[in-house]
């Protein structure tokens, strides 16, 4: 983690549906240029983290705050500098990618926003394809309309959940280098969800692994597959996994013996 | 407010009828064939009735007036409609929009569509049948007002109802200006109605403006008070209606529902 002030903070959060605790006391921070894994199995309350991070969920307890700003009582200013990309989201599919960078760069009031169009079309490859319906475009097109979009703001804080799902290996490694090498040159936080333990491992500054709505275990990648003696991250995520879910009595549920980096 | 976000919502629907005959053509097409068939049953009406009464700006002025109210709660609840059918709302409610720059875009797209509409209905009724909306007066103005906001208050409230119970009520939403079109005196005075009829028809602002337009048509002075009541009942059922969708929302907030909403998914 940087020592600058975080972009992203995040302090006891939790979130029950009636009886259902989705996120229990979850807290963390996502610094400055820094790419956050947070992984989990299925139901692990990852896609309820970042809902409540952008706003469309509110939290039972706890803050977040994005670049300093809280998103609960400064809702509109603290969003203005976060964006996101889902698998779940697809941008309208009855505007061409052009109306629909154009829609969401004058919610977000970019300036000059037809160069910045312009830059994010050929930075994804999107220009033959700017007068298309993203409904007819291909996942794969869909999805790097979605990053398109994601970035259309500059964020300083961005969201990423699955981002390469549907993406051939080839694109997809290109997108990983442009988005890390956003977040560096940007100083943007990244939170990032995926499946994929190689892409987490390779993009991930740290990683967060989450189930039934805690923190288990965070800390350099690396490091952690070494620690827990491991063969990979998919290993030690199908181990922490599978303990998680037989035994809800598993040290990893009880912080900080297995913790690799202590929460903030 | 921030007018950048307010434009993005009315650039959102400009786009999509744009190149769209299939959203273009229903904004002309039901006002015609409505003021052509109500044109021609008051003409008829005239030819055999012998009692001199002009039917026309009494049903033909009627059916244009009610036309522009359901126009104008249409054209808002479309506009709501197409981020329902797009699954829009994790993406639109994810950034700085706020619900008032959200709804302030809804009403101006709807507000336009319907007022092309309406234009479209006065030359054809006029060209067509001789009505003049002039011949209303003075009472015209605050009466258009009022089916103005009392269109807007309904879109609105019918957007919240979507948005609380799912795609799957909209059909709940369009028959809405039918339901209510009994009670307030569209085509017949409030006074032919049953006891019961009666006090709901006092509570609804559109109601005020058919019995105005009545008296007017009759040659009898315009009803101020009347009207000023209508539309102090229509701002309160607009604001009453801004109210409702900002509680669904927050619920919606709350409970998940903005981040999980899609098509007939919604419990």
């Amino acid at each position: 983690m940087t020592a600058s002030a975080p972009i992203l903070s995040v302090q006891h959060l939790c979130k029950s549906f009636r009886d259902l605790k989705a996120v229990d006391d979850v807290s963390f921070e996502v610094g400055a240029g820094e790419i956050v894994g947070l992984l989990g199995p299925n139901g692990a309350g990852k896609t309820t983290t970042i809902n409540m991070v952008l706003g469309v969920l509110s939290p039972t307890s706890g803050s977040i705050s994005i670049d300093g700003v809280d998103l609960r009582t400064q809702r509109t200013r603290a969003l203005s500098c976060t964006n996101f990309a889902a698998v779940y989201a697809p941008l309208p599919g009855n505007l061409t990618i052009e109306q629909n960078l154009r829609v969401f760069g004058m919610i977000y009031a970019v300036k000059d926003l037809t160069a910045r169009i312009e830059e994010l079309l050929r930075d994804f490859d999107l220009q033959r394809f700017r007068k298309t319906k993203a409904g007819l475009l291909s996942s794969g097109e869909q999805t790097r309309l979605s990053l398109a979009k994601a970035m259309i703001n500059r964020p300083r804080l961005l969201l990423l959940d699955e981002p390469t799902a549907s993406i051939d290996p080839s694109t997809a490694r290109d997108i990983r280098a442009s988005i890390e090498a956003y977040a560096k040159a940007a100083q943007c936080g990244v939170l990032w969800t995926s499946h994929n333990m190689y892409e987490v491992e390779a993009v991930c500054d740290r990683v967060m692994f989450l189930s039934r709505g805690k923190v288990l275990l965070q800390g350099d990648p690396k490091q952690l597959t070494k620690d827990h003696g491991a063969a990979s991250l998919d290993d030690l995520f199908v181990q922490v996994a599978h303990e998680a879910l037989h035994d809800a009595n598993h040290p990893a549920l009880h912080p900080p013996s297995r913790v690799g980096v202590p929460a903030p | 407010m921030n007018p950048s976000r307010v434009g993005a919502i009315i650039m959102r629907q400009l786009y999509l009828y744009r190149g769209s005959p299939q959203r273009i053509l229903p904004m002309f097409a039901w006002v015609a064939i409505d003021i052509l068939l109500w044109g021609f049953i008051t003409r008829y009406l005239n030819q055999v009735s012998h009692s001199g009464f002009n039917f026309v700006p009494a049903l033909l002025g009627a059916v244009l007036l009610w036309d522009f109210l359901t126009r104008i709660m249409q054209g808002v609840t479309m506009a709501f409609f197409e981020d329902v059918w797009s699954r829009n709302f994790l993406n639109l409610f994810a950034t700085p929009l706020r619900t008032s720059e959200y709804l302030s875009g809804l009403v101006i797209i709807g507000v336009t569509t319907s007022l092309l509409g309406l234009a479209a209905m006065l030359v054809l009724a006029w060209a067509g049948f001789g009505l003049s909306f002039f011949s209303f007066g003075a009472a015209l103005a605050p009466s258009v007002l009022i089916l103005f906001l009392s269109g807007i208050a309904l879109g609105i409230f019918g957007a919240g109802v979507v948005l609380r119970l799912g795609p799957a009520s909209e059909w709940l939403i369009w028959p809405i200006p039918s339901v209510v079109s009994p009670f307030v005196g569209v085509f017949y005075p409030i006074s032919v109605l049953p006891a019961w009829m009666q006090v709901i028809a006092k509570a609804l602002p559109p109601s005020y403006v058919f019995e105005a337009m009545r008296q007017v048509v009759a040659g009898k002075p315009a009803p101020w008070e009347q009207l000023a009541i209508g539309g102090a009942l229509s701002v309160a059922y607009l604001l009453l209606a801004c109210a409702f969708f900002a509680s669904v929302y927050r619920y919606a907030i709350r409970t998940g529902l903005i981040a999980r909403y899609s098509a007939e998914t919604v419990a």
